[in-house]
């Protein structure tokens, strides 16, 4: 990265950070997912050890996790809005035609969604932790580099399709067909190890079951597993190919 | 050094390709155009919605990739050297493109530093133009809260903000009250008086009239027309100028006489008036009245009308551009 793309990246930040700041209700309000599963589905979680099968229960250990990558998944799927507010006042079109480096816009923007973001799950693990959660430190460290980089990957494919539609209408449908079945079929919610072998095989495929295999090894600490560095690798690569792609839908308006 | 020509094109195309129900539509916005912008001009494109104003604007800018054609921008070879050009030119949008959730503040001096001007130039720049276009009332707000003259401003003030040699304006009074448009009108103007050369759009006549030293007139992509707003007018024919009488007698008479002295493209007496369009009618006119006094023919009132843009337009297209308007 040059020293100008560099400076340009922390411009556009400061001004996407402003617009956060300006309206901290947000950042709260897009946890209540997340907060609502830990207090009111948590629970219903305890008592699965009676089910064969579930012979330890589902530990707080597992779900919370989960939990905060459904955060990073959800939370981050939907700020394309906020650009296509910027697209129609001309904002965009404005920074197109200044000498900014141009990924500049876009990196200054899931930046600061990444950030929103890992705030929010240091929130979620503290709620969680009067709940029984015990979590290796390094180990809950070195997951929120994981998160930072599912939410850049939700954030770019959120920004990818409002570039290409520029109207909201479209936007909401599709974000949710994406985000939907890749949280499905993560075992966020609960484990994969129960499904069905043709459910296993679609897990498979999903980049985002290796991220949540990833930080529940971190989270307990298992540094040695193989399944973190799968999980680093597949979500690092897959935030790369996206944020790449919403890149081109931003030459596109300008060609 | 740039030379006289801030801007030129040779040829210039863009043409868009949609796709409608799986078909392809090639739709061809600008068809190939030539123009020249001499430094320190106000250059007018003038014409209806969807002539090819806007898109023309955008290929300046470097926003859109012309599909054919050459031009230079302040020297500087509009298909390589786009980083020269975005850097030297300034642009203001139909849409604005103020940031309308930060104040106007924030919003200039980050434009400034999108220029790599520092943090401290930047708020001294902004403070400049903050007394400049009279905004002090309201610039610490957030831009949504302003009246669609203040955004205005805020807009031009936005693509001034680094001090380009060029300015391109795209509509700059579309939708705005008429005290608003006066006042941009002569902010515009001083710019061009700080020695600015400015490339406007526009739809109305009135706009390009009063604003442009050189006006290009454009329809279907095409530039049909240009020259100075005279020279164009000019080119319609004579002024119209209407002397009125107290009785038909007298105009009667006044008609006899000035048609002796006179060559008229057309003279006519209609009740207690006299009609005769007559080429530069505005320098004639005194030497109109001093022949009416000296045969004690005394004019109640005199009217002098100049052929319009419209006539110009309607001239060149067939059409009349307010027509094109309303649609």
């Amino acid at each position: 990265m040059s020293m100008k793309s560099l400076h340009d990246t922390k411009l556009m930040f400061i001004r996407n950070m402003q617009h956060t700041l300006r309206s901290p209700v947000f950042v709260f309000a897009s946890m209540f997912q997340p907060l609502m599963y830990l207090l009111l589905f948590m629970p219903l979680l305890k008592g699965l050890g009676a089910v064969p099968g579930f012979s330890q229960g589902i530990t707080v250990e597992i779900f919370i996790p989960g939990l905060l990558v459904l955060q990073a998944l959800f939370g981050t799927a939907f700020v394309g809005f906020s650009l296509i507010d910027d697209i129609r006042s001309g904002v965009i079109e404005r920074f197109l035609v200044s000498p900014v480096n141009r990924p500049a816009i876009l990196l200054g923007r899931v930046l600061r969604d990444a950030v929103v973001l890992l705030l929010q799950c240091i929130l979620i693990t503290l709620v969680a932790i009067p709940f029984g959660l015990t979590v290796n430190i390094y180990g809950f460290l070195l997951s929120l580099l994981l998160y930072a980089l599912i939410g850049i990957t939700m954030a770019s494919i959120s920004y990818g399709f409002a570039l290409i539609f520029k109207i909201e209408d479209p936007l909401a449908p599709t974000l949710n067909t994406i985000t939907l079945p890749l949280s499905l079929l993560s075992g966020i919610i609960l484990p994969l190890a129960f499904a069905p072998l043709w459910l296993l095989d679609l897990s498979k495929i999903n980049p985002f079951s290796y991220t949540v295999n990833a930080a529940r090894a971190l989270f307990a600490g298992n540094f040695h597993s193989l399944g973190i560095l799968e999980g680093f690798v597949v979500i690092i690569v897959l935030a790369i190919l996206v944020f790449l792609w919403a890149l081109r839908s931003l030459e596109k308006m300008a060609s | 050094m740039i030379g006289d020509l801030v801007i030129e094109t040779k040829g210039l195309r863009k043409t868009f390709i949609s796709k409608e129900r799986g078909a392809k539509k090639v739709v061809e916005a600008v068809k190939g155009i030539d123009l020249t912008v001499k430094k320190g001009e106000i250059y007018g494109f003038l014409g209806p919605n969807g002539a090819g104003k806007s898109t023309t604007q955008k290929m300046l800018s470097t926003l859109l990739c012309p599909t054919g054609g050459e031009a230079k921008v302040l020297g500087y070879d509009l298909a390589k050297q786009q980083q020269q050009i975005r850097q030297n030119v300034g642009c203001v949008s139909q849409a604005g493109g103020a940031d309308l959730y930060s104040t106007g503040v924030q919003n200039l001096v980050l434009q400034a530093q999108l220029y790599g001007i520092d943090a401290l130039t930047a708020k001294k720049y902004a403070a400049e133009f903050v007394e400049r276009l009279q905004m002090s009332t309201f610039i610490e707000r957030p831009a949504q809260s302003y009246s669609g003259g203040q955004k205005r401003r805020l807009d031009i003030a936005l693509g001034m903000i680094h001090h380009p040699q060029l300015l391109l304006l795209d509509e700059p009074t579309s939708g705005l009250d008429p005290q608003s448009r006066a006042y941009l009108w002569g902010e515009i103007k001083k710019l061009k008086a700080d020695g600015i050369t400015i490339f406007l759009t526009t739809q109305y006549m009135d706009e390009a009239d009063k604003l442009c030293d050189t006006i290009a007139i454009i329809d279907n992509g095409k530039i049909i027309v240009t020259g100075t707003p005279e020279e164009l007018k000019s080119s319609v024919g004579g002024d119209t100028i209407v002397f009125s009488f107290p009785s038909e007698e007298t105009a009667r008479n006044a008609e006899t006489s000035l048609k002796e002295k006179l060559q008229v493209e057309r003279i006519q007496t209609v009740e207690n008036s006299v009609h005769l369009t007559i080429k530069d009618g505005e320098k004639k006119m005194p030497d109109l009245l001093r022949m009416l006094d000296a045969k004690n023919l005394e004019a109640q009132t005199v009217t002098l009308s100049r052929p319009s843009l419209d006539d110009v337009f309607l001239k060149y297209t067939g059409r009349s551009l307010r027509e094109d308007v309303a649609k």
